[in-house]
């Protein structure tokens, strides 16, 4: 639902339906709205058809690449005589995305049927919820319910009384950006920098201690109870545009929007309802300009763009964006969009681990340039620099970072370039003033 | 061994033929390509970081770290196209823009491979405006000097202490361009190995202290050599500038010493450019010892030997060669020799590489020569008998212990002190001054050419022996060492069959040794 506002409805809630429901977070609490239940039917079936009904379900990774968790979770094959590892990427950190903090803050106990489920379904006995070092009460909740749950008997040695193991383990990471980067998140897990590794190998043959391991994101585990419990074509059914997109989707909105919050709407809902719609539509006297739809890492959209949009992860693909991790920032015709830019660019810059010259580099360099035509001291050159540096820092290192750097610079200078120019053409830009003309 | 597969593919348009699991990078420089590359080093684990070494595989999505991307049936590589190309050119201008472009003043400078490729293929100017990064450079503490302005971030240094010494010492402090190479608190690069990060350096951040401002790389004349420090026989470069040694550097050799040296072989080149040499043949006259000439001094020494036992008091730093000649004018005398001990020093993460206790280079050949190892030199001196001094300083030898001696001859660089009534003196070259072989611990018998020039008169010690046999009545005919070395391999068993040509500078081992499986490749990183 779009906590923290009532939920609208044209919203879809399966997995935020507990948002805001103080008495989910407890274990009884929990039980009495259906939890559990899941998990036990899980546990009851083959772990090989729990991958079928998954892969069937249609559901893709939720995390940012929507990878198709069935398919990812087949790739670890049982019986090779290895421990298996699950890991549970909740180190949320994509600037504007909050989707996950929110599933952990009121529903802790989803996350950890989602990762029983999860580990069961690959052979894993021990699933990891790495958790981003600045979520101090998500990380509360979590650890509160692991113990909970614990002391049920849901999760341990004999989970649910059915002689399987599943241990579930909560790691509070220390707060770096690049730790969400799957196999930074296993280096730092640990206790290693949190570098990211050279694929390959995969996870899926060399993950945490160099054992098969899957990494899913919080809202991909989450989805998969109610997945088990009413069938994948329940699941599948849940599709307004591309049939390659299903389910319900949370979305974080913020920005410059009437009700930013989490939403949930099922996959191909139409972004421009959704924004003015659910979100409310821009401040009083302003009009949206922009949308980074799903993350800061995410190419920028016109509000052509965007409002042609199916929110889908095709539909984003098409309207020259991507779904990207469902964060989305609205951006109004108050913004100068050189500023915004140059602070995405930073963020990027201070949080490159340094391994990739390209990255350690090319997002510092391009943050000086930014700020240098943010402050009117730019140059024409400069856009063309900034662009050879974002090629040059394109699908040239170990993980997406850099790219991630590049992707809004490029975008962002080929949508709104006018805004580029003016800065250093001398025309300064005063974009409330001209919001209110 | 079990047969290793075989995988074809196509680099830079040629076709090779390599083991399954070698690196494209390795398998281009069968083909005679070398692809740039910083952060990637044989001796090391792969880090991938550098992106320097970029190549196009057609096919693939992405241009390819050859470092770490194994080769596949039926690849085509393209390493010097455009994309390719592209691609190196940016790495390098990125590198470049924190760099001071202090190469006048860096001592990397003519041996720098942040330099040679940008020369090649970088840009010529850069776009770079804003202000650059600057950090102070830092005494590592051993031999090391670190220079954070011209750290290109390769790691090599990180992963040399973590995975070749096991002294983990260094690390990656801070993140984006912030990034630099810090040291562990409380830990200085004071491991017996830890010079090494100097060489593995590609660019000019980490420097040797002993070396800074010494020379200009291109100043340097270098030689092939061994590092007589030990019995390891590490294999080195001595380099020398007017004729001085001004360092050494480890030469890769796989069956000794793999890409490495220690600290303490490295430093300890000194001795060879003393300057307190016999430069004049010598001999007694009543009181002292006066200058005369070569042919003067030879006749004196043979007649001064012949028909007499002799007690040769050898040195282990002296070749095989001469060790050889030594035994052939001993006639039924016998020689001995004693050998400096100090610490041994393992690199852990390299097989049978150490510092080795026994602090000389020929022990294991003048043992197998027939000299006597001991720590009391003159016992096996005769009374009556002449001894022969060659290449020992005699010190700290009793007086009365030399008394026993009916004459003495000294064939040596410097001139012993106990020494004073040598009969005739012999000035030789000093083991940087010579060519010849020595035989290491593990009985692999190594050539080492010459890196200086002899001062004054003074001549190779197997040139010297030579003539004395000759002057004694023998028949030899040595007009070059491998001559002395070709005679040895055909009186002794255990050198049967090698040659100078055969041993190349890679070195071969004894008969021997040639079995007990201690002359394997060393495994690097394995352990």
């Amino acid at each position: 639902m779009g906590f923290p506002h009532q939920p609208h409805p044209r919203e879809t809630t399966v997995l935020s339906k507990y948002f805001g429901d103080a008495e989910a977070r407890t274990l009884d609490g929990w039980k009495k709205r259906g939890g559990y239940k899941a998990l036990e039917k899980a546990l009851g079936m083959a772990p090989a058809d729990i991958v079928n009904i998954v892969k069937e379900s249609g559901l893709r990774g939720r995390g940012g690449a929507g990878f198709p968790t069935g398919l990812k979770w087949s790739f670890m094959k049982p019986g090779d005589g290895k421990p298996h590892y699950l890991c549970c990427n909740a180190d949320e950190s994509e600037p504007g995305t909050f989707k996950d903090r929110e599933c952990m803050r009121w529903t802790p106990h989803a996350l950890i049927e989602g990762c029983a489920i999860g580990a069961y379904a690959i052979g894993a006995e021990t699933a990891y919820i790495y958790i981003r070092g600045e979520f101090t009460e998500p990380l509360y909740w979590m650890e509160k319910a692991v113990k909970e749950a614990y002391a049920a008997g849901i999760i341990g040695k004999n989970a649910m009384g059915t002689g399987k193991r599943v241990d579930v383990h909560v790691h509070k990471g220390a707060g770096a950006y690049i730790c969400g980067e799957e196999t930074a998140l296993m280096n730092s897990l640990e206790g290693r920098r949190g570098n990211p590794r050279i694929k390959p190998p995969f996870p899926a043959v060399s993950g945490v201690f160099g054992m098969p391991t899957t990494i899913n994101n919080v809202e991909t585990l989450i989805a998969s109870a109610p997945i088990l419990l009413n069938g994948a074509d329940w699941y599948k059914k849940m599709c307004l545009s591309n049939p390659k997109s299903t389910g319900t989707k949370l979305f974080s909105v913020c920005g410059n929007v009437q009700r930013p919050g989490t939403y949930e709407v099922v996959m191909g809902f139409p972004f421009r309802e959704f924004l003015y719609d659910l979100c409310g539509g821009p401040l009083h006297g302003r009009k949206f300009k922009a949308v980074i739809p799903g993350g800061a890492s995410v190419p920028i959209q016109t509000m052509e763009e965007a409002e042609a949009t199916l929110m889908d992860y095709e539909g984003f693909v098409e309207k020259g964006s991507m779904l990207g991790s469902g964060g989305v920032i609205v951006i109004d015709d108050a913004q100068p969009m050189v500023t915004v830019i140059a602070r995405i660019a930073r963020f990027f810059a201070h949080e490159s681990c340094s391994q990739c010259t390209q990255c350690r580099e090319g997002t510092a360099w391009t943050t000086k340039i930014l700020e240098r035509i943010r402050d009117g001291e730019g140059t024409m050159e400069d856009l063309d620099t900034l662009l050879d540096i974002a090629e040059q820092m394109t699908g040239k290192t170990i993980c997406v970072l850099s790219d991630s750097c590049a992707v809004p610079v490029v975008s962002g200078i080929k949508k709104f370039r006018n805004e580029f120019e003016a800065l250093i053409q001398g025309r300064r830009f005063h974009p409330v003033a001209a919001a209110v003309a | 061994m079990a047969e290793q597969k075989m995988v074809n593919l196509t680099i830079e348009g040629r076709q090779v033929s390599v083991p399954e699991g070698t690196t494209i990078l390795e398998a281009a420089k069968t083909a005679g390509v070398l692809i740039p590359h910083y952060c990637y080093h044989p001796g090391l684990p792969v880090a991938g970081v550098c992106r320097m070494c970029l190549v196009e595989v057609e096919k693939a999505p992405k241009l390819a770290p050859s470092c770490a991307t194994t080769v596949a049936e039926g690849q085509v590589v393209h390493v010097h196209n455009e994309k390719s190309l592209d691609a190196r050119k940016g790495v390098l201008e990125m590198l470049l823009i924190n760099h001071p472009l202090d190469c006048p003043i860096c001592d990397q400078s003519g041996e720098c491979e942040l330099q040679d490729y940008t020369y090649q293929e970088g840009r010529a100017d850069s776009r770079y405006r804003e202000p650059k990064r600057f950090n102070p450079a830092e005494d590592f503490g051993g031999d090391v000097m670190y220079v954070p302005n011209r750290c290109i971030l390769c790691t090599r240094c990180v992963r040399f202490m973590d995975d070749i010494a096991k002294e983990p010492t260094l690390n990656v402090s801070e993140r984006g361009d912030r990034a630099l190479i810090g040291k562990f608190e409380g830990r200085d690069m004071t491991h017996p190995w830890a010079a090494n990060v100097i060489d593995l350096c590609p660019v000019g951040a980490l420097l040797s202290k002993d070396f800074l401002n010494k020379a200009r790389a291109w100043e340097l004349d270098r030689a092939a050599s061994i590092c007589p420090n030990c019995t390891q026989g590490c294999n080195v470069i001595m380099e020398t500038r007017e004729n001085q040694i001004v360092r050494m550097r480890p030469r890769p050799n796989e069956n000794v010493n793999a890409f490495f040296m220690c600290d303490w072989g490295r430093l300890n080149y000194r001795w060879m450019n003393e300057k307190n040499r016999v430069e004049r043949p010598m001999v007694r006259d009543t009181n002292a010892l006066v200058p005369t000439s070569w042919e003067a001094a030879i006749t004196s020494a043979a007649r001064v030997l012949n028909g007499k036992k002799v007690f040769v008091a050898a040195s282990p730093m002296l070749s095989n060669e001469s060790l050889f000649l030594l035994t052939q004018l001993m006639q039924d005398g016998n020689g001995a020799f004693r050998v400096r001990e100090g610490e041994e020093a393992p690199l852990a993460g390299v097989k049978d590489l150490a510092l080795r206790r026994e602090r000389a280079a020929n022990v294991y050949g003048a043992e197998k020569l027939g000299f006597k190892k001991t720590t009391d030199l003159l016992s096996g001196l005769g009374q009556g008998d002449v001894l022969l001094v060659a290449g020992e300083d005699l010190d700290g030898i009793d007086a009365s212990a030399l008394s026993r001696a009916s004459a003495v001859v000294v064939i040596n660089s410097v001139l012993p002190e106990s020494a004073p009534n040598a009969a005739v003196v012999l000035p030789i070259a000093n083991f940087s001054e010579e060519e010849g072989t020595v035989t290491n611990l593990r009985g692999r018998v190594q050539r080492f050419t010459q890196a200086r020039q002899a001062p004054g008169e003074t001549r190779p010690s197997w040139l010297v022996l030579g003539d004395l046999l000759g002057a004694m009545g023998r028949q030899t005919s040595f007009f070059l060492p491998s001559d002395v070395f070709a005679k040895l391999a055909s009186t002794h068993k255990s050198f049967a069959g090698l040659s100078y040509d055969s041993i190349g500078l890679k070195g071969l081992p004894v008969v021997d040794a040639q079995s007990n499986g201690q002359n394997a490749p060393v495994a690097v990183g394995a352990a």
